[in-house]
Parts: structure tokens; sequence; C-alpha cells
């Protein structure tokens, strides 16, 4: 498995994507020590004489905002939410997903079909109208948007999980360890959970992407973290309308959630490989 | 008796103004206009119609006792051809014009008028303006469900209408200039039921010809219009989807005349300094103030110490300059259009030092914490910043609650749940140009109940006996004097603070080289903001 | 195959009367008052319970369910608070700009996925697999605001080929549907690529390989007709996908369609129509699974026989 990891990383792609996820974390733990305004503070030379926000260079590197903020020292902190979230929101459905999947693959029967109909049906909803009506009903914060993305993402976690261990309950060597007199809590924590920690690590880090797209989304629609907690979503729906004038409020921000995704996504993919070797390179 | 007719002489000079009195230019009809929308209109039923954006359309479709003159707050004769108001205050005899049609031909009756007024009152009607027309007789059985009319309103004939209030009420010829109280057919509602709101009739300068849900509405002149010469345009598209960006661009192209969702705010400075679109832009106020209210009710807010610090704290200048100076800041809860409105007063200055010191005096010296609702819908949630940003300045830790419309209206109508809140987005806008209307549901007592509009929850009995003062005197020799008691209302009030004013906005509009008309036709405060009568296309003059 | 439609049937049923419990239960819990949103701002107590009781939303929760379903199930889904407009109706007005969106990104995500997925498998470990991979997850990794407002930018702001959003012809379709079509794209080809590995490894292609077919005639007509199969599982779960409305692309390009009535009616909490929406979206997803499980056997023999 050691060796795996090595050869994955020494594909430049995942090795580089490895280094930017790095970086990002390196940021967004340094930001208060590394940006050079505070991401708050509006400055009153920050906007223009008619109120616009100024173009990168300058005092401000990348530029102000619509409120006169740095939009640099925003990106670092606004990294810090979008990987709270990322990492919070996915392990909370990762965490749930794994709860329902196990508990119906393991216990199969009438519970199992219960699990899997409720699955069902919150496969069938809308994700994000479902997102967007949890997130009216509970006035946003970073906790609460983390909860929100979670309770909509759980079931793929929960379907993948729940084949897994279904699939293990019935094999032979389940069967002969049951046959063996070993009771439930030990088949279930000792035989079957490792089995399904891989699955659970490529999901817990290929959902981070996307949590953060998410995550990025509610609060493109004015429905993510409260102000003036810096998102990188956040940023681009404060200056969306001015984009065609300003359009460095979208592309920088829009660059840091892309890269962010698509460095988890590339990680994933690769962990996928080392971890399950029975899907290897097909994906 | 003589003073009667001294009155009546009044109301005749005021009623002088009528509004065929403004043909006389010489402007020639036809012509098309086309006006963008980015959302669908919701409803077009007059008696539901309660948005910015359906209101003007239907205030050109139907015609009503009163109206205005055209881009004043000045109270003409509609469809009223005569009317008289007894000596106390409680008798409205109205008469109205001959021949006046429908756009489904049937002729304009008084009975027409009742069913109208009757239609808005009924509860079956759900109508939102059901509590403008309170003062009329048989009002609380018919909203009780014991009455199918009111009792107050009659027709004896085809050309009077009778209207008989409980107490004198010096609103009621605005309240009948509303868009609430048209005119429209009993048939043509029975006909179309629920659906009334997507299929109007009424007796405007306008008919409505065709609506394709989500594309497009089209209005054509209506021939029959009681006034002669009126409207101007043969007709007026109306193309829903283009988002305010878009509009513009074709407005420049070409394909779009007027912008109903006005100048999208990122552009707005690229045209004010372009020197041939500039001169498209026509610029006015309406009859709004945007502010910050204070829950007098919730500690700290009930010490009026903080409340005062929290005036002295903003940066209204700042906040301006952020939407891009379209706004002018405020210091009194009155636009400056709105008759009663103080020039004098001077309001709390921009003095953080001092607002600190007070605070100190209220108990805070070292600020406290707070929450901050607004609308999450640009700009409030930067204007929101920019207020947290104020008064973190004096030790006010405000966490921004940016929440959606219905949220944030929900939480301001609970005694206990929003401190402060930004108004932008959902700031009062006066239904007619009366002082009162900016008192009773937003200050008074009467808004500060559960899930009323008064989110300052502020009510001081020593005003609310002022304003009923003000409110009774609906004799209109005694104009001036009602004014300066409204005026003294106000600025009572800011004694108080329950409310910081930030600003009053300015409403900009553009329009292609192709319509044009006065400036006011555009930006109108009553119409709010088009007065499609009064615009004119030069390719048919 | 009866008994197994009749079962099918059955599930979609109990699962479209959950979609609607649920958004029902939602609708209500959401902290403001619809009855207060229509009322406006000049209404009196009385009016404010007057059309609260004209909605008949004074009635308990389980009762305004129980009729709601009853009328459902008559087929007739209300009518807006708000426009007063049935629901259906309203739905039906948004369907022309929804279908047509939905038809343009299922285009653009084949066009993008399918080759790019092939030549990917094609030329698996080569320098060009890794290129189109890295592709595909970029396509998966752009939120889709920002591809769309990057779009406008480029190709409608400065190079003026496109409109700046709306509605209409062909030409206001090509941008909001490429914007899906990205990032769907980006799944499809990697769903191509793997599922053209597994084909080519089969003992069939083997054999068309060794009697000497040319490589492009075995990858194209024996290997990419089995290898279509997972592509169609997935334009029949995007169907289901596209009906619920793209939220965020509509707003970004103001497109009519059937997202921004539903985001409108939360805003304003006009229940009927956040139910009709949701469950028209849940029936065109359960019937997308549905579609895909049909057409499957179809195209490939193998699955008939189970």
């Amino acid at each position: 498995m050691n060796t795996r990891l090595h050869k994955a990383l020494r594909n430049p792609v995942v090795a580089g994507a490895a280094l930017i996820v790095v970086g990002i974390v390196a940021v967004a733990l340094l930001a208060p020590w590394i940006a050079p305004h505070d991401p708050a503070e509006q400055f009153f030379d920050g906007l223009t004489l008619e109120g616009m926000p100024l173009a990168p260079g300058g005092q401000f590197l990348l530029g102000t905002d619509l409120l006169g903020r740095d939009l640099l020292s925003r990106l670092m902190f606004g990294a810090r939410t979008s990987l709270l979230i990322g990492v919070v929101a996915n392990g909370i459905a990762v965490g749930i997903g794994t709860l329902l999947g196990v508990a119906a693959g393991y216990a199969g029967g009438v519970t199992a079909t219960l699990i899997n109909r409720f699955t069902d049906l919150m496969m069938a909803f809308p994700a994000l109208l479902l997102a967007i009506a949890l997130a009216a009903i509970f006035a946003p914060s970073l906790w609460i948007v983390a909860l929100v993305i979670a309770l909509v993402n759980w079931v793929w976690v929960a379907r993948v999980i729940y084949a897994q261990t279904a699939a293990l309950r019935k094999s032979e060597f389940i069967e002969a360890v049951r046959s063996l007199g070993a009771n439930w809590p030990r088949i279930l924590f000792v035989h079957i959970v490792p089995h399904l920690v891989p699955t659970m690590l490529v999901w817990a880090t290929l959902g981070i992407s996307t949590t953060v797209l998410l995550e990025a989304t509610l609060s493109f629609l004015g429905i993510g973290v409260r102000p003036p907690t810096p998102s990188w979503g956040g940023i681009i729906f404060e200056c969306q309308s001015y984009f065609l004038d300003a359009p460095w409020l979208v592309f920088f921000p829009g660059a840091a959630i892309l890269i962010l995704a698509l460095s988890f996504n590339i990680l994933g993919d690769a962990l996928r490989d080392v971890l399950d070797p029975t899907q290897r390179g097909k994906s | 008796m003589r003073k009667t007719r001294i009155v009546l002489a009044m109301l005749a000079a005021l009623c002088l103004a009528l509004p065929a009195a403004a043909q006389a230019a010489g402007i020639k009809q036809g012509g098309k206009a086309v006006v963008s929308y980015k959302d669908d209109v919701v409803t077009l039923d007059p008696a539901i119609g309660y948005d910015w954006q359906n209101w003007s359309i239907i205030k050109s479709l139907n015609a009503r006792l009163m109206t205005y003159e055209a881009g004043t707050a000045k109270l003409v004769k509609d469809l009223a051809a005569d009317f008289t108001i007894s000596p106390d205050g409680k008798t409205y005899v109205f008469k109205i014009r001959k021949g006046v049609k429908f756009h489904n031909g049937r002729e304009v009756k008084a009975a027409d008028v009742v069913y109208s007024l009757n239609r808005v009152v009924h509860p079956k009607t759900q109508s939102p303006a059901q509590g403008f027309y309170k003062s009329i007789v048989g009002f609380d059985e018919m909203v009780a469900g014991k009455a199918e009319t009111l009792a107050g309103l009659s027709a004896p004939d085809d050309a009077t209408v009778k209207i008989v209030l409980t107490a004198p009420d010096a609103t009621m010829l605005h309240v009948l200039a509303l868009n609430f109280s048209s005119v429209v057919p009993k048939e043509a509602v029975d006909k179309w039921g629920d659906d009334f709101g997507h299929h109007p009739v009424g007796a405007g300068p306008f008919e409505l010809t065709e609506w394709s849900l989500g594309q497009r509405l089209v209005m054509k002149r209506f021939t029959n219009y009681f006034v002669p010469g009126a409207p101007y345009l043969d007709e007026i598209e109306i193309q829903i989807g283009l988002e305010p960006t878009v509009a513009l661009l074709k407005l420049q192209q070409g394909g779009v005349d007027i912008l109903g969702d006005s100048i999208p705010p990122a552009r707005f400075v690229d045209i004010m300094k372009d020197p041939e679109w500039s001169k498209q832009v026509e610029s006015g106020s309406d009859l709004q103030t945007g502010y910050i209210t204070m829950n007098v009710k919730m500690k700290p807010f009930d010490d009026v110490r903080v409340r005062k610090a929290v005036n002295m704290a903003i940066d209204k200048e700042r906040i301006v300059k952020m939407i891009n100076n379209r706004a002018k800041p405020a210091n009194q809860p009155l636009p400056p259009t709105m008759p009663g409105y103080d020039k004098a007063y001077k309001g709390y200055p921009f003095d953080p030092a001092k607002a600190k010191a007070l605070l100190a005096e209220a108990g805070f010296p070292q600020g406290f914490e707070t929450e901050l609702y607004c609308m999450n819908v640009d700009p409030n949630p930067r204007i929101a910043q920019s207020i947290q940003r104020d008064l973190a300045a004096i030790g006010i830790k405000a966490n921004i609650k940016s929440l959606s419309q219905a949220t944030v209206i929900a939480a301001g109508g609970e005694s206990d749940q929003a401190p402060m809140i930004w108004s932008g987005g959902m700031a009062w806008i006066a239904d007619f140009p009366d002082p009162s209307n900016f008192y009773g549901p937003i200050l008074g007592c009467g808004g500060a109940v559960k899930g009323g509009w008064n989110w300052a929850w502020y009510c001081n009995d020593k005003i609310e006996e002022m304003a009923r003062k003000a409110d009774a005197m609906s004799d209109p020799a005694k104009t001036a004097e009602r004014e300066a008691l409204w005026r003294d209302i106000f600025i009572k009030i800011m004694d108080d603070a329950p409310w910081c004013p930030v600003f009053n906005e300015a409403r900009f509009n553009m329009h292609s080289t192709r319509v044009a008309g006065d400036a006011k036709s555009f930006i109108d405060p009553v119409h709010i903001p088009f007065n499609y009568g009064k615009i004119y296309a030069k390719d048919a003059q | 195959m009866s008994s197994f439609l009749a079962r099918r049937l059955g599930q979609s049923v109990s699962i479209l009367l959950g979609v609607t419990l649920i958004t029902f239960c939602l609708s209500f819990l959401i902290p403001a008052d619809p009855v207060r949103m229509l009322a406006g701002r000049s209404a009196t107590q009385e009016t404010v319970e007057n059309i609260r009781h004209q909605l008949g939303l004074d009635q308990p929760l389980p009762v305004q369910y129980a009729k709601y379903v009853w009328r459902l199930a008559q087929g007739d889904m209300g009518r807006s608070f708000k426009q007063k407009t049935e629901v259906t109706t309203l739905i039906l007005s948004r369907m022309p700009a929804t279908l047509q969106l939905m038809a343009g990104a299922i285009l653009f995500e084949l066009l993008i996925g399918i080759p790019a997925g092939l030549i990917a498998a094609a030329r698996r470990g080569k320098k060009a697999d890794s290129g189109f991979m890295v592709l595909s997850f970029l396509g998966v990794s752009a939120p889709q605001f920002v591809t769309g407002l990057i779009l406008l930018y480029v190709f409608a702001h400065r190079l003026q080929w496109f409109p700046l959003g709306g509605y209409g012809s062909l030409a206001h379709l090509v941008l909001p549907a490429l914007t899906l079509g990205i990032t769907g794209g980006g799944w499809y080809s990697r769903m191509m690529r793997s599922s053209m590995i597994d084909v080519l490894l089969q003992d069939y292609i083997r054999t068309a390989r060794a009697k000497g077919l040319s490589p492009l005639r075995v990858l194209l007509v024996h290997g990419l007709r089995n290898a279509v199969l997972p592509i169609i599982a997935m334009v029949g779960l995007d169907i289901g996908f596209f009906m619920a409305g793209a939220v965020v692309v509509e707003s970004v390009y103001g497109w009519p369609g059937i997202g921004q009535l539903a985001w409108q009616a939360i805003q304003v909490i006009d229940i009927p129509i956040i139910m009709g929406v949701t469950l028209v979206a849940a029936v065109s997803i359960v019937f997308g699974n549905f579609l895909a499980d049909l057409v499957m056997p179809l195209v490939d023999p193998r699955l008939r026989e189970n």
C-alpha cells in the first residue's frame, strides 16, 4: 500500500494536487499573519469616488471588493471557510451515510427496506432545492451551512456503504466467522467496518470538492455563511452584478474554488486507486 | 353653509387641472414602446396588485374616481365629474362622467364603482388593501363576514356614488385614487374568477391584448378612452426575462425603450459618464426612506441614549458613495418630497466620539453585542456590512443576519427577535403622498403588534394623540395646519430616535431616444415609476 | 415484466408521497408567514386572518396535507398564493425553456463526454489520457456560476458572439447549455473512459482485434455500442436532474426555467408552487431512473436475461 502511495505521488498531477491542498491549508491556517490587511476592514480609499472597486495592482494586490475591502485578504480568510465547511460538512455526511448504510446493510430485512426507501426518497429530492429550503429554515451561519450540506450529501455515501456491507454480510468469510460463534458487534466492528474504511476515506476526500462547490453555490445565492465572514462563493455573490466592470472580483475567487475542488477531486481519485485496487485505472 | 361653499370652491380649484388639460401640447398619437423586465408580472388584478412592477401597469389599465395630476402629488378628478363633501366630512357624493366605457365596450355606471369598492373589501377577494377602506360605514361587518356589501356605499342613480364614513378621514380622496379603487366590470370578474388577474378589464387608457406567461405582455391604446387625445402610444410591449444588464444593452442597440428594472447599479457610473446616454437618464425621488430600526422593547435599545448613539455612529455619506451616489443622506423619516418634510431639521450629526460618550453614559462604555437583520439581496448585505463597521467603531458588535425578505419581515413582526433591521429592499414606500401613510403602520402603535411593520416597536401615546388629531383634519382649508402638525410629529419622533434614517434613494430611469415625454413620466412618484399615458413616440410625430 | 412494472410503480408512488410530505413540512418550517407576505405591509390583522382563512391555512397541518393529496390525486396542484394562477399553468409555462435547456445541456454533455472518454480510453496511460482526465476534473470542479459568468464575459460581452443572457432564439441557448454541459461532460467522459476500458478487455474485442479489424473500427463499432450503456443511465438521471431546474445557471443567464420559479416561490413561501415544482422534479427523477432501467436491456442483450 505504501509503495502504491509512493507511486501515486510520483504522478506529477497527483503530486501537484497534493501540494496545492497543502498550500491552501497553510494559507488558511496562517491567514491572520500573512494576509496583508484585515479582511473586514472597509478602506476609505478602497473605493473610487463613484463607489467603484479598485482594480488589481497598487496598494491592494488583487484589488478591492465593493465595500473597499482587500480582495487578497478576503480570499485568504475565505480559504478557512471553504476548508472548514468542506471538512466538517463532508465528515458529517460520511458519518450519517456510513451509519445508515451499515445499519441497512447489516440488519437487512425490514430495517434495510425502510432505510433504503428513505435513501431513495432523498435521492428523488432535487438536492439544491432541498438545500435552499433548509437554508431558508435555519438562519445561515457557518455550522448551519455545514449541516445543511451534510443533510443533502449523505445519501450517496449511504448507497455505496450499504451495497458493500450487504455484500460482505453474505460473503463466505463472514459466514465462516459467524459459524465460529462470533456475536454481532464483533462481526460488525472487527470484520466488516475495517473493510469499509477505504471507501469512507475515498468519499471523505472526493466529497470535499462537492461540498466546497455546494457551499460556494449557497453563498452565491445569498444564503451561505453570515457576512462579513469571507467565503469565496459569497464574494462572487456580492460582486456578480458588477462583473462586466470588475471581472477580477469573479475570476479570482472563482479560480480559488476551482483549484481547491480540482485538487481534492484528483487526490480522491488517486486515493481510490491506492486503496481499492479493483477499481484501479478505471475512473 | 357659507363655509361649505368656500370648501367646495377650493376643491374645485384643486380639481381644475383635469388630466385632459395636459393634452394641449399638440403631441400626436401613434408608435410603440418596449419595456423590459426581468421577472414576470405577478397579477394585474387592481384589488391585489401591490408591487413596484405591476403598480404602473395597473394604473394605466384602469380608471378610478380620483387620480393625480401627472408627475405631482396633486389630487384631480378622474372618473368623477364632480364631487361634494358634507360639512361634517363624513359624506362624499360623486357624480361620475357620462359615456365612459370599459374595455369590453360597456358603459361605466355608478353601480360599477360601488361593486369594485365592495369587491376590494370583501374577504373572498383577499385584497391586501382592505384596511385602507376602514372608515367606510359597514367595514367591520363586511370584514367579519356578516355583510356582503358595505352599508356606507350606494349608487342612488347611474351617475351618483355616495360614500358615508364613520368619521372624517383626511386620506379618503387619496384612497380613492389608489390602484385598489379602480373600477372593474362585474361580468369580467365573474367570467374569469381567480384568473381575472391575468385577464384584466378596466376603463383606463390602455387595454391588455396579450399575455404570454413569462414572455411578454402587450397593451394597446384603448380607442374609447374617455380623455380625448390620450394616451399617445398605440402599443406598449412588456418583455419579460431580460436581465437589467441585458436590457440596458438592448436599449442602447434599439431593442428596448424603457428599462423597467431601472439602470443596473454596476453600469450606472458608466452611463452617467457618457455624454450621449446620460441625456436619456431621468432622475427623481421616490416617497421612500431607507432606515435602520432599533427595537425599543429590546435591551439595550430601550435606552434612548443608545439609539441616539447609533444615529451618530452611521457614516451615511460613505454608504451613499457605496451605492454609487444614487441616494441622498436622510435625517428624518419623511422623504423630502413628502408634505410635512422639515427642511430646517438638521438631524443627528455623524460624530462617533459623541456616540461613544452617549453609550458610556447609558452604561455601555465597552459597547455590546447585538444583531443586525437585512435582506439577502445585493446591495443590502453590503450596506449592512458598512453599518456593521460603523457600529464597531463605537464598540457595538453587530452580527449580521442576512435572510430572505419573508424571514426578516417575520422577525421584525415579533417583539423580541430583531434588535436592529436594515430596511433596504423592504423599506416603506408611501402608498399615497400623505404623511399619515408614513406614520401609522411603521411608527404608530397600530403597527407595533405581532406581524406588524413597526419593527422599532415604537409606540408613544402623546404622538399617537397628535396623529389622531392630524388625521381628523379632513377640511382642505386646514391643509397647511395639518402639514405643520405632521412635521412636528416626525421631528418629535426623531427625539426618541427609534430609527436611524440612512438615505433617500433617488430613482433613475433611462429611456431610448425613440420615446420621449416629460421627465416626470419616467419617474412619477405616484405611478411608481412610469406614467405610460404621458409617454409618446418620437417617430409618430 | 408487468409485475416488475407494478412493483416499480408502487415504489414510485410511495417515494413521491414521501417527497410531498417532506416538502410540505419543510415549507411550514420556514420561519416566516406566507400570509404576511401576501397581505403586504398595509394589511390589518383582520385582513391577514381573513386571507389565512380563505387559503385554508388556518386548518391543522395534517388536514391541509390530506386535502392537498386528495386534490393532487384528482390532478389539481392548486393555485399560486400570490399570482392566483393554477400551479399547473405556471409550471407548463416554464416547460419550453426547461426542456430546451435540458436538451441543449445533454447534447453538450454527450458531445464533450463521449469523444473525450473514447480517446482517453484508447490512449490509456498515455499523455492524452491524463490530459483529458485532468480536463474532465476541471469541468467537474468548476462551479457553474463561475463558468457561466466567465462564458458570459468572454463570448457575450467581449466577443459578442452570443446574447448576454435571456431566452428566445437558439443563440440564447448555447451559453447556458454549454455551462451545464461542461460540468456534465466532465462526468460523462470519466464514465465513458472507465466503461470503454472494461469493454476493451472483453474477449470479443480481443477476437475482433485478432481478426485483424482496424483498431478504430473495433473501438467505434464493437466497443462504443457496449460502452455507451452507463452513459444512457446517466442521461436518464440527468433528465430528472434538469427537470428540477438549473437554479444557478438560470439565474446567471436570466433563463425562465422551472428553477427560477422554484427559487422565487421559496423566497415568498408560495407553498403550492414549491410543492408543485418539487413534485414535478421528483417525478422526473423517478421517471429518469426508470427510463434508464428500461432502455439499458434494449442496448445490451446481456442484461435482457436478468
